[in-house]
């Protein structure tokens, strides 16, 4: 287990503080700038879709139309217009136009370049206990152990091949958890969604490896529009994986992906998410707008799905992973480390609706501001009437580095049950020079004594994490706040 | 304690081949266990053995599930009853944690408690004016401020406080059986002194009192007649003051090895 | 902004009359013309666009009615014994009372203008202490995003006045009464209050609105409390209107170094109630103190909004509001601490809890932070729902019921919050108000 750095992994370029910067040099099949009906209807056709995938994305494209350019308002982050016109919606690596082939058939510079990042796609290198399907821009261009997964009757393929494959299980799920008016991005991404990563666990079947999506903006001025989708059938379980970087571009990215997970009774879904876009540079120039829609449904009786994400990338952060508590007895978690340095803003949390009865959902939310960045955790948790016996525990932490720096805390609770139990705590504080002092008598330099301290801050979220991504989470950290600290 | 027609020597508490069990796990895996009026048991052993457990069950916890077995207080089905019921029938559970009640002050709470538990035994509620006389006459025992009655129960109370009130409690309510949970744990050699002083003054012969606890410390306060040890839910050896004596000596292991051997 | 249009027109004539009616300093009226401007600009406030504020509260019911307005109301028949009834009393407090927006000279008691302490009706102080008013008056209840507080700055040409001279300690309570009598047809009114603290001045302050009939009328209320260095408020504030009332009030404090500025409000009755305090901090070493009970039944909303703003270093602010809700009600609870740059070692705690007893009743909390220092301590804590299982249970251990149980911690979390009233005559009042008429519940395990 050496090769085990997936996202934080130097890549040779030392110069800079972003690792994962290089670009690869590809040829690419580019769509035209900007969005119309037209080009909807030509990535469906690239993808070769049957009717109603592409009645649906049309649905969604006129209701986006209708929104006129009312992007979501009421999150603690500022940015200029985009314009949605002057952007790229679809851009696939030529050689892979038609989707993933076999191995042999990639472009041996997509290989290099996943090589680059850590993740191996080659049979014999392939990363051991980890699935991966590899996403660069607009495609699916891998995806490994596939084999292995088909003997045990997990489903695990881009979205693309999921459409041509099992439309039946497409076409009932997509859309059940985050329909396409949910939100501005969300609709957007209905409408245009390139690829993605596609997973059904049978009932009862315990998924035997790590999942893993690693995604890769390669073009300039595409915008990323990926959606997931998970469904996890009567008593299995799966534990998936989430990573993403992109190069360093002067301008802004976007990328609005959607994630729908499904959890059926006594299923159990483990999301994971080491999100490490481009932040931008110092002065805030350039970075991914990262503006996602992540929800699960824990529909079945005694079901359960746990959000955990370490957030170090981008230049702006929008994302609230959350979860409908559906089924009697669910479960619903979010565990996330967010930290901003520079001029990133995040405003990320989660939303708990709890239907069920005796549903219960934890929150614990770590945030980390340095440099001039701005960190807003916004959460809501609401208890439906019907919802006899729920409980939530919530818990937002916040440190503070330097004094340029913000940490917001912005809970919602809304309780329509009077059996309901919810807790909300939040603290903010600094690292402080007594324990620094404490560290240092005992040896450790100033910077370590701050990673230290650090670390431990994050901890209850790391060990969260499966084994492999916890120690990548905490050199990611490190990393993200380098020159901040000591 | 309300009269009932059973035999006048049969024992105050008859735990028999009880089994308990929280969610999945069991806890008590058979307990026999009798007191007798005039009697003080100690039940001791090391943590999660089940000593806190059978404490809250003879109270009526509502999250631990009785599996097997039954437990007779004066001859009656003592499970049938509610937490309550249990109370006004003169049980009295010492807590090991006690519970803080915002806004409620602590007079308050003691005399809704007392007027409840009289009423229950065919007395007369007390007037405010025998009310405070009888509280004056008990908190002195346990060394309790007069100041500290008017504040919310056991809010902002120290460790030591807290374990007074629970005793004060105790002899307000006067109960007939007093099962005190680790009362004295966390507690200085003076503030242990004074919590067994408030016991010892309840010790009569119409009385008994079952005193859960990790160390023998306590039992130098007061003797008990009986000693048991508990471990993993089961009582594995019972005998008198000088069982508790031997086991400070040798500590629980001891006692491991012999049972295993 | 973020508001809507609202039926302006009835505001609109009622301007005009009440301008023609009655005289003012010029800057007065400049100020009421501004700000009537301003209402019309921004009509009442909705709940669109992101506007955060009013997420949970609908005033379309507000809009939507027309309310009679007369700037030279009767009393329509109260009279200083029905007064005593209606209200907390007790002699020897000082005392303005207003009658549906009105100053009643008559029913009022005012000190001897001693120290130069004044208290009086604000139209009095026009004339007798113009500078200060003027100093004061709508510079801190800032109309510019403000539908309500426009609206009422568009009417202000009487209210409550109190200046408490440098270091003068007013032993006596000010007692400033609102009277609603309830008039055959919907009336509003528009309650102003001034209160000027001085450097290490000491008063205590009780604000009441009251109902006696329980028609159909809206109070929109403004305050503005200004506390010089090392001054030092307990204030009250006890908003009980009539079942049918609309009440929205807005309150502004601003704090210099070292004051201490500590409230408890009590909130009870009226079919649509809104609270928007803000307390600015902005002098090292300040202190505030926020308490708050409301207790909502039947289709009752209220909504408190509380912001603290810390702008200087070594500030403490701490907020408690305890909610209890029955019947179909809705309660919402949003409140804000800012913690700007420069206010290093802030120390802030913010909590609100509540206590939700029929399923038909909804509770929103919204208690944020925001944050730009580093060096500070802050929490804030919300709980809602039910007693947990542990505490019924010691309850019972000792032989109470479960109706007996529940009845002691409804009442005790409502008597936590009677008690931080210092004010014996008042907290008595209190407590009959609110623990003699707690919802009668039972927590079921």
């Amino acid at each position: 287990m050496t090769e085990q750095r997936v996202i934080s992994r130097k890549t040779g370029v030392e110069d800079t503080d972003y690792k994962w910067g290089f670009e690869l040099d590809i040829e690419s099949d580019i769509a035209p700038r900007g969005l119309n009906e037209d080009i909807v209807r030509l990535i469906s056709a690239k993808k070769r879709e049957p009717e109603w995938m592409l009645e649906w994305r049309l649905k969604a494209y006129r209701h986006w139309l209708k929104l006129g350019s009312e992007e979501p308002k009421w999150a603690n982050v500022k940015f200029p217009p985009i314009d949605y016109q002057d952007m790229i919606y679809y851009a696939a690596p030529r050689s892979q136009a038609d989707g993933p082939k076999s191995l042999d058939e990639i472009d041996p510079e997509i290989l290099e370049g996943f090589n680059k990042l850590g993740i191996p796609l080659e049979e014999q290198k392939k990363l051991s206990g980890v699935a991966v399907d590899a996403v660069l821009d607009s495609v699916s261009v891998a995806t490994t152990y596939q084999e292995m997964l088909k003997k045990v009757g997990v489903i695990f393929c881009s979205m693309s091949e999921a459409v041509k494959n099992h439309p039946e299980l497409v076409q009932k799920y997509i859309g059940s958890v985050v329909p396409y008016s949910d939100n501005f991005y969300a609709t957007l991404n209905s409408a245009v969604f390139s690829d993605g990563s596609f997973c059904y666990v049978p009932p009862g079947v315990r998924c035997p490896i790590e999942l893993m999506t690693y995604f890769r903006i390669n073009e300039m001025d595409t915008g990323q529009f990926e959606r997931t989708l998970i469904i996890a059938d009567k008593g299995s379980y799966v534990s998936y994986l989430e990573g993403c970087t992109a190069p360093m571009r002067k301008t802004h990215q976007l990328h609005a992906a959607v994630v729908e997970l499904v959890a059926l009774d006594d299923a159990e879904i483990k999301y994971s998410t080491l999100q490490n876009w481009y932040p931008g540079d110092k002065d805030g120039n350039g970075g991914v707008y990262n503006f996602v829609t992540k929800r699960g449904k824990a529909q079945g009786r005694g079901s359960k799905i746990s959000w955990t994400q370490v957030e170090t990338g981008s230049a702006i952060t929008w994302k609230y992973p959350s979860v409908i508590l559906q089924g009697d007895d669910s479960v619903g978690e979010f565990y996330s480390v967010a930290l901003v340095n520079n001029h990133q803003q995040a405003d990320t949390g989660t939303k708990m609706t709890h239907i069920g009865k005796n549903t219960r959902s934890t929150i614990i939310a770590k945030g980390i501001s340095a440099g001039k960045a701005n960190n807003t955790y916004r959460g809501q948790v609401k208890i439906m009437p019907t919802a006899n016996g729920a409980r939530n525990f919530t818990q937002c932490d916040s440190l503070l580095i330097g004094d340029e720096c913000g940490a917001h805390t912005v809970p919602y609770i809304e309780v329509r049950n009077p059996t309901a139990q919810l807790e909300h705590e939040a603290t903010t504080s600094k690292v402080s020079d007594d324990q620094l002092f404490y560290l240092q008598q005992r040896g450790l330099s100033l910077e370590e004594s701050n990673y230290m301290i650090i670390n431990g801050f994050c901890r209850g979220i790391f060990k969260e994490l499966p084994f492999e991504f916890a120690a990548e989470a905490s050199q990611l950290m490190r990393v993200s706040l380098e020159g901040t600290v000591g | 304690m309300a009269e009932s027609d059973t035999d006048k020597n049969a024992p105050l508490l008859d735990v028999r081949d009880l089994h308990v069990s929280v969610g999945e796990t069991d806890i008590l895996k058979g307990i026999d266990l009798t007191v007798s009026v005039g009697e003080v048991h100690a039940i001791m052993g090391p943590n999660g053995s089940g000593k806190s457990t059978l404490a809250s069950v003879l109270a009526g916890r509502p999250e631990f599930t009785v599996t097997h077995g039954k437990v007779l207080y004066g001859g009656q089905n003592l499970l049938a009853m509610l937490p309550e019921e249990r109370a006004r029938e003169g049980i009295f559970l010492a807590f090991q944690y006690p519970v803080e009640l915002a806004g409620v002050r602590t007079w308050q709470f003691l005399r809704a408690s007392v007027d409840a538990v009289r009423r229950h035994r065919g007395l007369k509620e007390l007037s405010i004016r025998e009310f405070d006389k009888l509280l004056d006459e008990k908190r002195e025992v346990v060394k309790i401020d007069p100041e500290m009655l008017k504040r919310s129960v056991n809010e902002g109370f120290s460790g030591g406080e807290k374990k007074r009130n629970e005793v004060l409690q105790m002899a307000m309510l006067d109960p007939t059986l007093a099962v005190l949970d680790e009362t004295d744990s966390g507690l200085d050699i003076d503030a242990l002194k004074i919590v067994a002083e408030g016991v010892d003054r309840f010790r009569s012969p119409s009385k008994a009192i079952i005193l859960v606890t990790h160390y023998q410390r306590i039992l130098n306060y007061i003797s008990p007649d009986r000693v048991h040890v508990l471990m993993d839910g089961r009582i594995v050896r019972s005998g008198d003051r000088e069982l508790a004596l031997e086991l400070e000596k040798k500590g629980y292991d001891w006692i491991r090895e012999s049972v295993a051997a | 902004m973020t508001q809507a249009p609202a039926k302006n027109q009835s505001y609109r004539s009622d301007f005009r009359t009440a301008e023609q009616a009655t005289d003012s300093p010029a800057w007065l009226r400049d100020v009421r013309a501004e700000a009537m401007a301003r209402f019309e600009e921004l009509g009442f406030p909705t709940a669109r666009k992101g506007n955060e504020k009013w997420k949970y509260t609908n005033v379309a019911p507000i809009a939507r009615s027309e309310f009679g307005f007369d700037p030279k109301r009767d009393l329509n028949g109260l009279n200083a014994d029905s007064l005593t009834v209606a209200v907390p009393w007790h002699e020897t407090w000082h005392r303005l009372v207003f009658v549906d927006g009105v100053f009643a000279k008559d029913l009022s008691s005012r000190p001897e203008a001693a120290n130069g302490v004044r208290v009086s009706s604000l139209a009095e102080a026009l004339v007798s202490d113009n500078g200060a008013v003027q100093e004061h008056l709508a510079k801190h209840a800032l109309f510019e995003d403000d539908g309500f507080a426009a609206l009422n700055t568009a009417f202000v040409r009487d209210g409550a006045y109190v200046r408490v001279t440098s270091n003068v300690t007013l032993e006596t309570p000010i007692h400033l009464v609102f009277v609603s009598t309830g008039r055959a047809e919907p009336t509003v009114s528009y309650p102003r209050v001034l209160l000027v603290a001085e450097a290490g001045s000491r008063a205590t302050v009780i604000e009441s609105y009251v109902a006696l009939g329980d028609g159909e009328y809206f109070n929109d209320a403004v305050s503005e409390t200004v506390l010089g260095e090392g001054a030092e408020i307990e204030h009250y504030r006890l908003q009980a209107e009539g079942e049918s009332a609309f009440h929205v009030g807005t309150a502004r404090v601003v704090q210099a170094e070292g004051s201490n500025y500590s409230s408890s409000a009590f909130f009870k009755g009226s079919s649509l109630g809104r609270y928007d305090l803000s307390v600015l901090l902005d002098g090292p070493g300040s202190t505030c103190r926020l308490n708050g009970l409301y207790m909502t039944s039947g289709s009752q909303h209220q909504d408190n909004n509380i912001n603290i703003e810390h702008a200087k270093p070594h500030t403490t602010s701490r907020l408690y509001y305890k909610g209890i809700l029955d019947g179909k009600s809705r309660a919402v609870f949003g409140g804000t601490v800012l913690v700007r740059k420069e206010a290093q070692k802030t120390d802030a705690l913010q909590s609100d809890k509540n206590l939700v007893l029929s399923p038909d009743a909804e509770v929103d909390s919204k208690p944020a932070l925001f944050i730009y220092a580093d060096d500070v301590k802050c929490g804030h804590g919300a709980t809602a729902g039910n007693i947990d299982l542990d505490t019924v249970f010691y309850m019972r251990s000792r032989g109470l019921d479960v109706d007996a149980a529940s009845r002691l911690l409804i009442y005790g979390f409502a008597r936590e919050s009677i008690d931080t009233v210092r004010e014996q005559h008042l907290k008595s009042y209190l407590e009959s108000l609110f623990l003699e008429s707690l919802p009668k519940y039972r927590f079921e395990f």
